[in-house]
């Protein structure tokens, strides 16, 4: 059980430097996720922790460690390996125990340890066969398996269900989930699929070429985004953004619209400027199909182009100044390409960011 | 009246059946015939000179024929540890190197470009007890003040062959090898190096299964290579001094060409083939564990 502490690291390769002063503390027991696009520095950032990348620059510490210059093996880690990295030619039972055959750890102890993660992994019945005679989802699980044995101080994934299909990604996210709760250690986690961040993490940790963006809560990324970036990354589908300028606690938008400023906002935004207003589909709803609601609203005439019935509901795509909007549907019924609906935006709802420096308005 | 026709696929298959008897059946059946015979090059008439199996007695009684057998298998054996712990030594070194890989590759394979021949012309010369390099070199800075005799003494022999016989194919060996370690996937390694390894951990269990089936090739390739061996041998020592060095293929050699006996040389070269053959058979089944161990079938 450990905390991680970062300190402004920094990672190059050659003249090219991909991490950029990384700051970044984890709590002992917590679970966070590092999540960005491809190449943002997240799994090179995991590497670093796991020893596996040397540091340019910069200091991390595991527990009370600074770790900069111990190999892997003396960092009491484990890591999931994306494409399962299991040893191919040892069998179920050898690739779980390798770890502790290697401390030269007793028989007996091994045993107990490899049957136990088998047990909450079940596992059981696959022990004698050897990797490549097991499926995807059984992959994983031994890759897990070989991890819970050492009872690390820290667990490291690297985008560890990647290679499943929706399904079992969906199956084992749960599983991972509760291994956290069982195993109540530190975790941090890499993955590019914002659902898997929101779902697992107690803080997310959101990264763009090679710089922290946000770090909070599933809920406040997703409630209160620092910035564009953040509010198009995190939640499905990503967050509409128009660009308008303040006149008059008005936003007139593009496309000749104009709507008032959120209450919320209306401290921090001064005549003339620039801004982007951003909203989620679940906040620009048809009139007569949204929840009732007390609130702020603005109505918009807007035709639909393309309607996508997800059973519950319904995602309209329509579009303000040639740029495409999302709406959600509740209670849907069939809506054809090119009619015509009066929708209702929730101006309480909604998020400003400053146009030129795309960060936030919101005060705090 | 229906003209004879050859039926298709054995029409289709003729050209191949030709080619093959003629350079492979015929003079297989041939040899083997002769063996059974007192066959001598300056007597042709003696090829129907019926002996049964009288040339296979007298190489299973013959002394010589199994010091040369054993010489054989112990060069074999020697060389082959050898020349796969060097090679593999070498391909770790060079698999290491980021910055001119390339060309370092390239010059490993600079001694397989040489005729064996040369190579032992050129060993030949090196070890020379009086103009040699190596008693020169012993001799300047003051090892030695006599003249070693590396290719009269046996076992001096013996190694001086060795010592030839690797420098020319030990990067077979590095070469192959290499290949195997580029490829060793990065994952299993670096899980190892988390499970806890010391870098010679990683090797011994995650690195060495990797490379084992390309060892096994290396080893079969080279093992048929060995067992044959001729030039090299029949350069620097002629198989001598007094039969010190004599292998298979040289006693064999000399036997047929040297002595004429053509028909007892057969023999002896049926005999030997076994060796080669049980070799092969011996590191395919090696070959094939390893494989399996990796998962990658048999």
């Amino acid at each position: 059980m450990a905390q991680v502490n970062l300190r402004n690291v920094v990672k190059r390769f050659g003249p090219l430097q991909v991490v950029h002063g990384v700051d970044l503390d984890i709590n002992d027991n917590e679970f966070v996720v590092l999540v960005g696009p491809s190449g943002c520095g997240k799994s090179t950032t995991l590497r670093m922790i796991a020893g596996l990348e040397a540091i340019s620059e910069g200091e991390i510490a595991i527990g009370d460690r600074v770790v900069n210059d111990l190999p892997p093996r003396h960092r009491n880690i484990s890591m999931v390996f994306q494409n399962y990295a299991l040893y191919p030619h040892m069998s179920v039972r050898e690739n779980l125990g390798f770890s502790l055959e290697i401390a030269k750890k007793p028989k007996a102890e091994i045993d107990k340890a490899v049957d136990e993660a088998a047990e909450i992994l079940s596992l059981t019945d696959y022990m004698d066969r050897k990797p490549g005679a097991l499926s995807g989802g059984q992959r994983q699980r031994v890759a897990m398996g070989r991890a819970i044995v050492r009872h690390p101080d820290v667990f490291l994934f690297d985008e560890p269900l990647s290679n499943l299909d929706a399904k079992l990604r969906t199956q084992m996210r749960t599983e991972i989930k509760k291994l956290h709760q069982k195993v109540n250690s530190t975790i941090v986690y890499v993955t590019h699929d914002q659902v898997e961040a929101m779902t697992l993490a107690d803080r997310i940790v959101i990264m763009r070429d090679g710089y922290i963006e946000q770090v909070g809560t599933p809920l406040e990324v997703f409630e209160a985004p620092a910035n564009t970036f953040v509010a198009t990354f995190i939640g499905s589908p990503p967050m509409n953004l128009l660009t308008g300028r303040v006149a008059a606690d008005m936003i007139s938008l593009e496309g000749g619209l104009k709507v008032a400023v959120p209450d919320q906002y209306r401290a921090n935004v001064s005549e003339g400027q620039d801004v982007v207003l951003g909203f989620r589909a679940d906040n620009l709803m048809p009139v007569g199909h949204a929840m009732p609601m007390e609130g702020a609203f603005a109505e918009l005439e807007m035709t639909v182009n393309l309607s996508e019935p997800l059973g519950t509901e319904t995602l309209l795509f329509t579009s303000i100044a040639d740029k495409e909007i999302q709406a959600k549907m509740l209670n849907p019924r069939p809506v054809a390409s090119g009619e015509k609906l009066s929708f209702q935006l929730d101006l309480t709802r909604c998020h400003l960011f400053d146009a030129e420096t795309q960060n936030s308005l919101r005060s705090n | 009246m229906t003209r004879f026709r050859l039926p298709a696929w054995f029409a289709l298959l003729l050209p191949a059946i030709i080619v093959l008897a003629a350079v492979v059946l015929i003079p297989l059946v041939l040899s083997l015939y002769s063996s059974f015979t007192s066959y001598r090059l300056t007597r042709p008439e003696t090829l129907y000179n019926w002996i049964g199996t009288f040339n296979y007695e007298k190489a299973a009684k013959s002394a010589h024929f199994w010091s040369a057998f054993g010489r054989t298998v112990l060069l074999l054996t020697i060389a082959l540890n050898l020349e796969m712990l060097l090679g593999l030594g070498l391909a770790l070194l060079v698999n290491q190197v980021t910055y001119g890989q390339r060309a370092l590759r390239t010059i490993m394979m600079f001694p397989m470009m040489f005729s064996p021949l040369l190579v032992g012309f050129q060993f030949k010369f090196i070890f020379n007890d009086n103009v040699g390099l190596v008693n020169n070199a012993l001799q300047s800075i003051g090892f030695s003040n006599v003249a070693i005799p590396w290719l009269v003494d046996g076992q001096l022999a013996f190694f001086s062959i060795l010592v030839a016989e690797m420098w020319s194919s030990t990067s077979v060996f590095a070469i192959l090898i290499l290949a195997g370690l580029f490829a060793v996937p990065r994952d299993p390694i670096e899980a190892a190096k988390v499970d806890g390894c010391t870098p010679w951990q990683s090797f011994r269990h995650i690195t060495l299964p990797y490379i084992m089936p390309f060892i096994y090739i290396a080893l079969a390739i080279r093992s048929l290579d060995v067992a044959r061996a001729y030039d090299i041998v029949q350069i620097m020592t002629n198989g001598g001094p007094a039969r010190r060095t004599e292998l298979l293929w040289t006693l064999i050699g000399r036997t047929g060409y040297v002595d004429a006996k053509m028909g007892y040389a057969n023999a002896m070269g049926y005999i030997s083939i076994f060796l080669a053959i049980g070799f092969t058979i011996f590191f395919f089944r090696k070959l094939n564990a390893a494989r399996a161990e990796l998962g990658m079938g048999g």
